[in-house]
């Protein structure tokens, strides 16, 4: 099986080699005529007051966690959906207790509060 | 019904013991995905001017058809504007994972019984996690311009595509669970008798409208909602290296729509796809551009929802109907072997109905089900804003003024 990853490098170097080669076409054929105002933080015609790079909402850091748990959740669930059909009857309580927790979890969230854009 | 074969007479990719064919395999999968990218633009730009009803792109070339090159060509003479306040590292990874990771995902596409890049047995996996890797790609893009604007569009990225993975990978679940495979190609093998999107059709829903957040396209493409962050996560970004995004942009929805077909529609199976594995690659195409123009419809009648909605459409409504799914379709997969005793082996079109039937019937209760709560919501939601209107808290819009008669 691990012949199949020879592909998979090959087709990411090449995947990866384009937008490469296509950006250091566009840099060598494109014109470069670099002055201050141009190279200035676009901001509709105004002077940019400080940097962009500084703290935002939590909210965002929320959906992401939220989405961590889940995202384990689907891969523990995967290997479970995989071999489902040579898996005996417990499987299904096993697997329905596992996103039973989860759901809860979501209910939870839910009355929380949490997943209100504020 | 023709003899189907069996799984080890697919093809599963080019043979790895010739270092030649596997590169000549790599480069032409990008040449067919380039290609066509070349024909979506305009086959889009066409199908866009004819839903707003204007004419589109047709003065170069017979029909236009040759606008996306003159684009391209076009973009090759303009600068590259690189600003001052840049993180380089950033600033260029962001362009190349964008596209790098759309174009990777065609490696595990089968595109008829002998033709797939390669033929993983953990395709559905690589999948979702080289998807992931294109949100990485806009997210660099965000914090590596440095712009105000750039970052907010960079930020709803994470909080749109991150959520709407949960839904997609969920629902993915579904056909997997259906062929017992991880390998793209079994899962398209394992529908030649009875498609999943009859199987399966709420799952195939889901993720067809969580994959149209992932590509970050309208109704869900605030994360460059023009009217307020400008451009979003490509506002530093001209020349090429804008339109890498644009490229990426266009590619994903394309891949998006032939994902659909591999998971839902049965890929390239269709008559005499097995014989004549030619016929395979065409079926793949039509289905693929049939998904493409509805998605583009979708596109361009629906529109821009708000972000707020967007978060609880995911959170509320797409993540446990995915759960409630996922259980159900573990349920009747357990339960109708027991109610229709079928000899193993591989199932024709009449053996495969029990199964579809049943789990048809279960996906349309299901939906039954969720009307009626969405009702229920809805009306509750309505009775509250009448009360509201009622104690006087806000007043009802006016009526819209009668019509002037000409």
């Amino acid at each position: 099986m691990l012949e199949q990853w020879v592909f998979i490098l090959v087709f990411g170097i090449v995947a990866l080699g384009t937008p490469v080669a296509a950006i250091i076409v566009g840099r060598v054929i494109g014109p470069r005529r670099p002055n201050p105002t141009q190279q200035s933080t676009y901001e509709c015609g105004m002077q940019t007051v400080g940097d962009a790079q500084k703290q935002y909402k939590i909210q965002y850091y929320i959906f992401t966690l939220l989405f961590l748990a889940f995202d384990v959740e689907v891969v523990l669930l995967l290997p479970w959906a995989l071999a489902y059909n040579q898996l005996p009857l417990f499987a299904l309580f096993e697997g329905a207790f596992l996103i039973f927790i989860l759901a809860v979890g979501l209910v939870y969230v839910w009355r929380k509060g949490a997943l209100e854009w504020r | 019904m023709p003899n189907l074969p069996v799984a080890a007479e697919i093809g599963s990719g080019p043979n790895p013991d010739e270092p030649l064919s596997i590169i000549v395999a790599a480069v032409l999968i990008l040449l067919i995905a380039m290609g066509t990218l070349i024909f979506n633009i305009w086959f889009e730009r066409k199908q866009v001017a004819r839903v707003q009803d204007r004419l589109g792109p047709n003065r170069v070339g017979p029909w236009g058809i040759f606008q996306t090159i003159a684009d391209v060509l076009k973009l090759l003479t303009k600068e590259i504007i690189i600003p001052s306040q840049i993180d380089r590292l950033t600033y260029w990874l962001a362009p190349v994972l964008a596209v790098g990771a759309v174009i990777m995902i065609w490696a595990v596409v089968p595109l008829s019984p002998v033709a797939i890049g390669s033929d993983l047995n953990v395709g559905a996996l690589y999948f979702i996690s080289i998807s992931s890797l294109g949100a990485v790609g806009v997210l660099a893009a965000g914090w590596g311009s440095n712009n105000k604007y750039a970052l907010l569009g960079g930020l709803r990225v994470i909080a749109q595509m991150v959520s709407y993975e949960v839904p997609l990978m969920l629902s993915l679940l579904v056909p997997v669970m259906l062929a017992g495979s991880l390998s793209m190609q079994d899962i398209v093998d394992a529908q030649g008798a009875m498609w999943y999107f009859i199987l399966a059709p709420v799952a195939c829903l889901i993720f067809t409208t969580a994959g149209q957040a992932e590509v970050a396209r309208a109704p869900f493409d605030l994360i460059e909602g023009e009217s307020e962050i400008v451009a979003g996560h490509h506002i530093e970004y001209s020349g090429l290296a804008f339109a890498m995004f644009y490229l990426a942009e266009w590619l994903h929805s394309f891949t998006l729509s032939a994902l659909c077909v591999t998971l839902f529609f049965g890929g390239w199976q269709g008559p005499f796809a097995v014989e004549v594995p030619a016929l395979g690659l065409l079926w793949f195409f039509l289905k693929t551009y049939a998904g493409y123009f509805i998605l583009n419809w979708l596109r361009y009648t629906v529109p821009r929802v708000r972000i707020d909605h967007m978060m609880s459409f995911n959170w509320k409504f797409l993540t446990p109907i995915a759960l409630v799914v996922l259980v159900m379709t573990a349920t009747l997969e357990k339960l109708w072997p027991a109610l229709f005793p079928v000899d193993p082996g591989r199932p024709g079109f009449i053996q495969s109905l029990p199964r579809a039937g049943i789990l048809f019937l279960a996906n349309l209760v299901l939906v039954g089900v969720v009307i009626m709560i969405l009702r229920q919501v809805a009306r509750r939601e309505r009775q509250r804003v009448e009360d509201l209107v009622d104690e006087g808290q806000y007043s009802a819009p006016a009526p819209m003024p009668e019509p002037v008669e000409v």
